[in-house]
């Protein structure tokens, strides 16, 4: 049992929950109630990780972090190494791959407020910033609570773009699904199997709380 | 609810970057052949000098590549030296690095295969030649010097055009190694350094192919740019007689001079 690698992968999940949840919400509200051209295009922009393969989504960030990029020579100026086969890096893919899995389900909540109560709290005098504080979020929050999970499990088993732009370095960048493969390929079956069950429950337990606050607010309403 | 969360967040948090915050220890890269060779001289390295190393096995050609695009390996040990050169020639190395081992390939079959290792694959060819034969696993070619071998040594027996279609390619030498011992392929074309390792002794057999039949598989370590002290003093320490001793242990020809 790799417990630097599960210690990692954990500590990708939190900061990739907590670097995206604020942005994917204003981009959820904006999808949500925004009357705009175009919307229809930001939106499979936002759904395009889910399905396009993980190396294909690697190999361009790998050129966009990469030595001769713009934003991968501005962050070796910033950070003193390279983006890429860093956990900086890592976290920055993160953010970027799980878009979709924080968006979707916020946007869906988001949605399902009705017109009526957000024209009544604009009615009451609430100001826009209010009305999000306290209609949006405690109404949208079975939809967050499901984007935050689903974000964290998918970060727990991301396996393709990790390979691509990590290398498998010990505690830097060997998440636990890496520790998987490097662990199967040394002929190390108790150590693969004990992983595997790992990820195997926290997947479990994290879609049996989405369902769980899914039906919760279904019943809401 | 929202305090319990941020909490629990910040205790993961908290619990989880205390580790990162231990001593450095250098990080390097080794080609996979190294895969057991080099884990025991690394646990004699912590107990003779107490530095913990961290290490990450993988195809030569693919940790070439990552070095190139400013992965911060110290110290590079790959199983060929034409990637040592290429990455010496644009400057990302100190030098052009040392000889360490040479290499030597075998036919590794699963406990209840069909097939039967012999040096020169004599059974494999009649095997090919009735259409009997199922998969074999070799390494990638492209990127894995352990591979090159493989092809290069099929070339010369020609069976590389008939074993096409039976061919399974790993990432690495390790992979493929893996892919035969799990009983999933026929055979492997791996390294002996894995064969002979007792994860692998005795889930099959192998016979050794002949060195004639392949270009000398020269492997060769070099430290790179960023390499640390501590890398340095790894370096030195597998040049010593302790170190070539478990190298030879494993099967690696020592390199003349």
């Amino acid at each position: 049992m790799d417990w630097t690698a599960l210690g990692l992968s954990l500590r990708l999940g939190v900061l990739t929950v907590a670097l995206l949840l604020p942005v994917a919400f204003l981009l959820a509200r904006w999808l949500a109630y925004g009357r705009f051209r175009g919307r229809g295009f930001v939106e499979a922009l936002v759904a395009l990780p889910l399905i396009l393969p993980p190396t294909v989504v690697g190999f361009y960030l790998l050129h966009a972090f990469g030595r001769g990029s713009p934003i991968g020579a501005a962050f070796e100026g910033l950070l003193g190494h390279p983006l890429v086969f860093s956990f900086e890096g890592l976290v920055l893919a993160s953010v970027l791959v799980n878009l979709p899995f924080a968006v979707q389900p916020m946007q869906n909540a988001l949605a399902a407020i009705p017109t009526s109560v957000r024209d009544a709290a604009r009615c009451c005098g609430l100001s826009p910033l209010a009305a999000i504080r306290r209609i949006e979020l405690p109404l949208a929050l079975p939809g967050i609570a499901t984007g935050a999970v689903l974000t964290f499990a998918h970060t727990l088993g991301e396996f393709g773009v990790v390979l691509m732009v990590g290398g498998s370095i010990p505690g830097e960048t060997r998440t636990i699904a890496i520790a998987i493969y490097d662990r199967v390929q040394a002929f190390d079956e108790p150590a693969a199997a004990t992983m595997a069950l790992v990820l195997l429950v926290m997947a479990v337990a994290a879609l049996g709380i989405s369902n769980t606050l899914a039906r919760r607010a279904a019943r809401r309403d | 609810m929202h305090r319990t969360l941020a909490l629990l967040a910040a205790c993961l948090f908290a619990a989880t970057a205390a580790e990162s915050a231990a001593q450095p220890s250098p990080v390097i890269a080794a080609a996979s052949d190294l895969q057991f060779a080099l884990d025991e001289i690394l646990t004699q390295f912590k107990s003779d000098t107490g530095v913990a190393v961290r290490v990450t096995y993988g195809s030569s050609g693919n940790f070439a590549r990552q070095i190139e695009q400013g992965a911060p390996f110290e110290l590079f040990l790959s199983a060929d030296e034409s990637f040592v050169f290429a990455l010496a020639e644009r400057k990302l190395t100190r030098d052009r690095g040392a000889l360490y081992a040479v290499g030597r390939i075998v036919l590794f079959t699963p406990a209840g295969s069909p097939l039967t290792p012999d040096p020169r694959l004599e059974h494999l060819a009649r095997r090919l030649a009735d259409g009997s034969s199922g998969r074999i696993a070799i390494a990638n070619p492209e990127h894995a010097p352990y591979g090159r071998a493989a092809q290069q040594a099929l070339h010369s027996l020609g069976l590389w055009a008939a074993l096409q279609p039976h061919v399974v390619l790993g990432e690495n030498v390790s992979q493929a190694a893996q892919f035969a011992a799990s009983g999933n392929a026929d055979g492997g074309i791996v390294a002996y350094s894995l064969a002979i390792a007792p994860a692998l002794r005795d889930r099959g057999r192998y016979a050794l192919i002949p060195d004639s039949l392949h270009e000398p598989i020269r492997q060769r370590m070099v430290l790179t740019r960023q390499a640390s002290p501590e890398a340095v003093r790894l370096y030195e320490y597998l040049r010593t007689p302790a170190s070539r001793a478990i190298l030879a242990r494993y099967g690696f020809v020592a390199p003349e001079a």
